[in-house]
Formats: structure tokens, C-alpha cells, sequence
């Protein structure tokens, strides 16, 4: 790989040695993928809940705190995904104190490096969009698509240690979407009906996401018609494609920014479309949920909701009351909790019952231990990309629209 | 007998060898794995309840979300790791976890690398130079 000597002196330990570690690893990722340099990345976004970290995660981090501040501070503006417990509220929901240690040894461990504790899969929406052109170590999977192909930024799916990597040396290795031929369409779809509320984007993301062989395909969506898709409903789709299919980009035509029309997608002639219609997006849907109408948990959440989710929510929650036998949990960011909390959004929600928490998501926060404790088991949620994940947790899932998610709610049972 | 050589891209992490465990399927930490027991726990898949650790895991493809990143380190620390893993086609996640964990990972193999090596043969694998060696099948 061809360094510059800012890049030699990093792998050289002039600058420390976590900056030293961080420098070896995207030279070894870049060697493994054939890069030919590094890139400038404008931000980090670390993925590292104490699920996925563990005590072993935490103790690195820990590590690294050792080091003078000269040393360990990151380089970039770097910010964090969602964290397994939200400080404010784990009792209320039976979350164990043991997880809830971790996570602030964790937290304590990444300010003292100088990470920006944002806890959210929502940034673009929040935070600091992206930009078309910039290049980014995005750390979540429906950040990196959303940034890719909404915004047109760049940027790999870049795993807790690579963002830190990344952050710590303003530096990622030149591969996979940095480059112009790695974002070319590689496989087509036509939809005849364009989806009508969030669940059915989230459905459809998860069909092509099914359809999907390798992180390097790019799948081309063709014939959205009608109203403008908004950032939810991308947000939605993105969220399941990637889950699916371990997708990191999407072009729509007519929508996204490098996909003004079907020829410009494309190298050399469009491959022939699989066609999406209404019967498609029911049939995906229908595949969840079979059997009784037993419901134990209704989630909002993956990713954290927007504003605008939040408004619809409180809205269709407003003067009713969730079942004595069901929970209703939601999940946003800090900032969003904030906005909530000021537009009278967060007293709808819990004046009905439901808990409004901030700054996690619900398959992040030790899913399967939280429940156990509440004798969770059937859950609904209008997130299909939940509703991918939650089965590994030992949930049996059923994925709806929202409207349709609080109905059940109210009546104790799935309506 | 002599050993069958078989070449694949340059990979990461220090020289090995072992037994292999070997199913055209593919791989996530999160979704497939008991990471605690060290066991395949995925019903679904194809090598569930066999017994990962310690073993030249031979696979299809890398999938499943970024948790994977972490998670080879947290393994290798409880010696709950395979000792390797050999994929047809690996993702930025897995070469990431690699990196951190210092763990031998190959990819892109000339031939279907889930074809080539059966469970129970014997494989020393060297990333640096990308190539798997197994022993008495030439």
C-alpha cells in the first residue's frame, strides 16, 4: 500500500502506540482488500454496545485510557451507535444491573478518548448529515447505507474496532464503496406498487435484501411512483436491506443521487428486473406472525425513531391506554428524547403507558436476558429489520404497520 | 503421501494448523454461534452442535451485522475461537475482527474452498502467503 508520511509515522508509533495499532490494522484490512492507499475520513461512528463488546471489548477500551491524552484523543469528530442501557430508565424495564456496570465502564472509557457519546443509528438524521462525496467509518449497517446511497457519501461497514481505528488516525483504507466502480448497480428491481407506510418499506428492503449474495452487490430499484419517498421510509427500507442482505448501498432511480436515470446506473445494458408488487410486500409480511393473537411487547425501534415517527406515535397513542398485559417499549436518540420531551410527545406516549427510551435500541440491549425478565415472547413492531434480527433472541416476531402496532397494544392481543 | 497445496488472496493474522470443520454454509458470530459453549447453535445451520473451538473452520461466505468485529477478540480471550477461518468470500466485518483479534483468515480461493477440504483433515494455513496446506492428500 502506497502511505503518505503522516501515514509512516503513524505505523512508525511517532504518534503513540494506540495511534501505532490503529495504523497497522487498516494497513492489514487494506492489504486484505487490495486498497492501493489510505482516505481521509470526515467522521467516525463506533458501534460498540456492551453486547457486542463484552468484558474483553471494555477492557481494551480501558487499555487505552492508560495512554497520556496526546496519545489516545481521537483525531476526527467521532460518535457512538446505540448503548445497551439507557441510564435513566433500566429499572422500569428489569434491565440487570451487571450490564448496566459494563455499559459505564464503557461510557466512562470512550470520553476519556474523546468520543462524542451520541448513542444513535439516526445521526444523518440528527447529528451532522453526510455529504455527497465525503468520505466517512461509518459503524452501524443502516448508517452506512443510508449515507451511501440517500446521501451519496462513502463509506464501508467499519465494525467497532475499525472505526476506532479510524478515529484514532483520521484514516480508513481505500476499498469496497470509496471507490467510483465498487457503487455501479449490480441487480435490478421494478416495483409495480410503491410501498405505503414504513413496515412496507422495511418489507421490502427485506425481499431484496433476501435476493442479495455479497456485501459487494448493489441493488437498483426502479419504478417508485407517487410522493417522494421521505427519510423515514428510506431510513426503513436501508434498515431491512442491509439486515438482510448485508447490503452497504441501493440506488433508486429518479431518487438517490447517483442514480438520476436506469442508464446511468449501470455498466453496459441494465440486467433484466425482478419484478415487486403489493402481493410481494403482503406476503413478506404474513411470513411473521403466524398462529395465536398472544402479544407480550409492542416495540418501536430499529432504528430509533424521528421526530416525525414520534409525532405519528403520540398521535395515534393519544387519550388510550396500553393492555395491563402488554408493554409498549420505544427507542430514540438523546437529542429526539429532548425534542419529545419539549412537544408533549413523551407524555402521549407514557400518559398511555408505553416507556420512551433514549439513547439504545432494543436488539442492542441484551434482548434476550431483558426478555426472560419480563416474560417476553411474542413481539410486534413495525420494523422489519427487528423483526429479522429479534428471532435470534428467542422472540417470536409479527411485523405491522404502526397503527395497526398500537391497536394490538391497546387490545392486549394482535389485532 | 503428499500434501495438497491450495492457494487463495493474502490473508490476516499469524501461521496455523489443525483439524478442519467444513460445511458449504456461511458464517455470522452473532446469529450462528453459542459463543459461551463454543458450539454452532443456529438450528438451521449446517454444522449445528458441532464444536468450533480449536478448529480450521472452512465456510462459504461472511454475513450478519458488526457485532462480528468484536466479538473474534472476546473469543480468542476465552480461548472460545476457531483457529482459523477459511472462507470463500469474507466481508470488511470479518477482516476487521480479524485484524484486531489477530486471527488467520483466508478468502478467495481458486476453486470452492468448501469443496477441496473435508472435516477431519489436517491444514496448516499461512495468510501471509494466502495458501492452505493439506496434509497426506496430493
Amino acid at each position: 500500500m502506497k502511505l503518505t508520511d503522516y501515514e509512516e509515522a503513524l505505523l512508525a508509533g511517532d504518534f503513540g502506540e494506540p495511534r501505532r495499532q490503529a495504523m497497522s490494522r487498516i494497513v492489514e484490512i487494506g492489504r486484505f482488500f487490495d486498497a492501493e492507499d489510505c482516505v481521509e475520513v470526515a467522521q467516525a461512528h463506533i458501534m460498540a454496545d456492551t453486547e457486542a463488546l463484552g468484558e474483553a471489548g471494555v477492557e481494551h477500551l480501558e487499555g487505552l485510557t492508560k495512554y497520556a491524552e496526546e496519545d489516545r484523543w481521537v483525531k476526527i469528530p467521532t460518535i457512538t451507535d446505540p448503548r445497551g442501557a439507557d441510564l435513566n430508565a433500566y429499572e422500569r424495564i428489569k434491565q440487570d444491573e451487571r450490564f448496566v456496570s459494563l455499559e459505564r465502564r464503557a461510557i466512562d472509557a470512550f470520553r476519556a478518548l474523546g468520543v462524542m457519546m451520541t448513542d444513535t443509528c439516526i445521526n444523518y438524521q440528527t447529528v451532522l448529515p453526510p455529504v455527497k462525496g465525503e468520505h466517512l467509518a461509518m459503524g452501524d449497517t443502516g448508517v452506512v447505507i443510508y449515507s451511501n446511497s440517500v446521501q451519496g457519501a462513502r463509506t464501508n461497514y467499519e465494525g467497532g474496532p475499525a472505526a476506532l481505528a479510524a478515529a484514532l488516525t483520521g484514516r480508513t483504507a481505500r476499498y469496497g464503496f470509496h471507490l467510483d466502480e465498487k457503487r455501479r448497480g449490480s441487480a435490478r428491481f421494478e416495483l409495480t406498487e410503491t410501498p405505503q407506510d414504513w413496515a412496507e418499506w422495511g418489507a421490502l428492503g427485506g425481499i431484496v435484501g433476501n435476493a442479495m449474495g455479497s456485501y459487494f452487490q448493489v441493488p437498483v430499484i426502479d419504478g417508485v411512483t407517487g410522493t417522494v419517498p421521505t427519510s423515514d421510509d428510506l431510513k426503513h427500507f436501508g434498515a431491512a436491506l442491509a439486515s438482510y442482505g448485508s447490503t452497504a448501498m441501493f440506488h433508486m432511480v429518479g431518487v438517490t443521487p447517483e442514480a438520476p436515470d436506469l442508464q446511468m446506473v449501470f455498466d453496459g445494458p441494465p440486467p433484466d428486473a425482478v419484478t415487486i408488487g403489493r402481493q410481494d410486500l403482503k406476503d413478506f409480511m404474513a411470513s411473521y406472525g403466524g398462529g395465536d393473537d398472544s402479544l407480550d411487547v409492542v416495540v418501536f425501534a430499529a432504528p430509533q425513531l424521528s421526530v416525525m415517527e414520534l409525532e405519528r406515535l403520540a398521535g395515534l397513542l393519544k387519550g388510550r391506554q396500553v393492555h395491563g398485559d402488554v408493554s409498549l417499549l420505544v427507542a430514540t436518540n438523546p437529542e429526539n428524547k429532548s425534542a419529545a420531551d419539549r412537544f408533549g410527545f413523551t407524555d402521549a406516549i407514557e400518559g398511555a403507558g408505553g416507556v420512551l427510551l433514549e439513547g439504545v435500541c432494543f436488539y442492542q440491549m441484551h434482548a434476550r436476558e431483558l426478555g426472560e425478565a419480563n416474560g417476553w415472547t411474542r413481539l410486534m413492531t413495525n420494523s422489519a429489520k427487528l423483526t429479522n434480527i429479534i428471532g435470534g433472541y428467542g422472540y417470536d416476531p409479527v411485523l405491522a404497520d404502526m397503527e395497526r402496532c398500537v391497536d394490538s397494544a391497546v387490545a392486549g392481543r394482535v389485532v | 503421501m503428499a500434501d495438497l497445496i491450495i492457494k487463495g488472496h493474502a490473508g490476516i493474522g499469524p501461521a496455523v494448523k489443525g483439524e478442519a470443520l467444513v460445511a458449504h454454509d456461511n458464517f455470522s458470530a452473532r446469529y450462528d454461534l453459542d459463543r459461551v459453549k463454543g458450539v454452532f447453535s443456529r438450528p438451521a445451520h449446517k454444522l449445528y452442535g458441532e464444536n468450533f473451538v480449536d478448529k480450521i473452520l472452512v465456510l462459504n461466505i461472511a454475513k450478519g451485522g458488526v457485532a462480528t468485529a468484536w466479538m473474534l477478540h472476546t473469543m480468542k480471550q476465552r480461548a472460545m475461537a476457531p483457529a482459523a477461518l477459511l472462507l470463500n468470500w469474507a466481508n470488511p466485518i470479518i477482516a476487521q475482527g480479524a485484524a484486531f483479534a489477530d486471527f488467520p483468515l483466508i478468502d478467495r480461493f481458486e476453486e470452492d474452498i468448501t469443496g477441496q477440504i473435508r472435516s477431519g483433515d489436517r491444514v496448516r494455513v499461512d495468510p501471509a502467503s494466502g495458501t492452505v496446506t493439506v496434509e497426506g492428500r496430493g
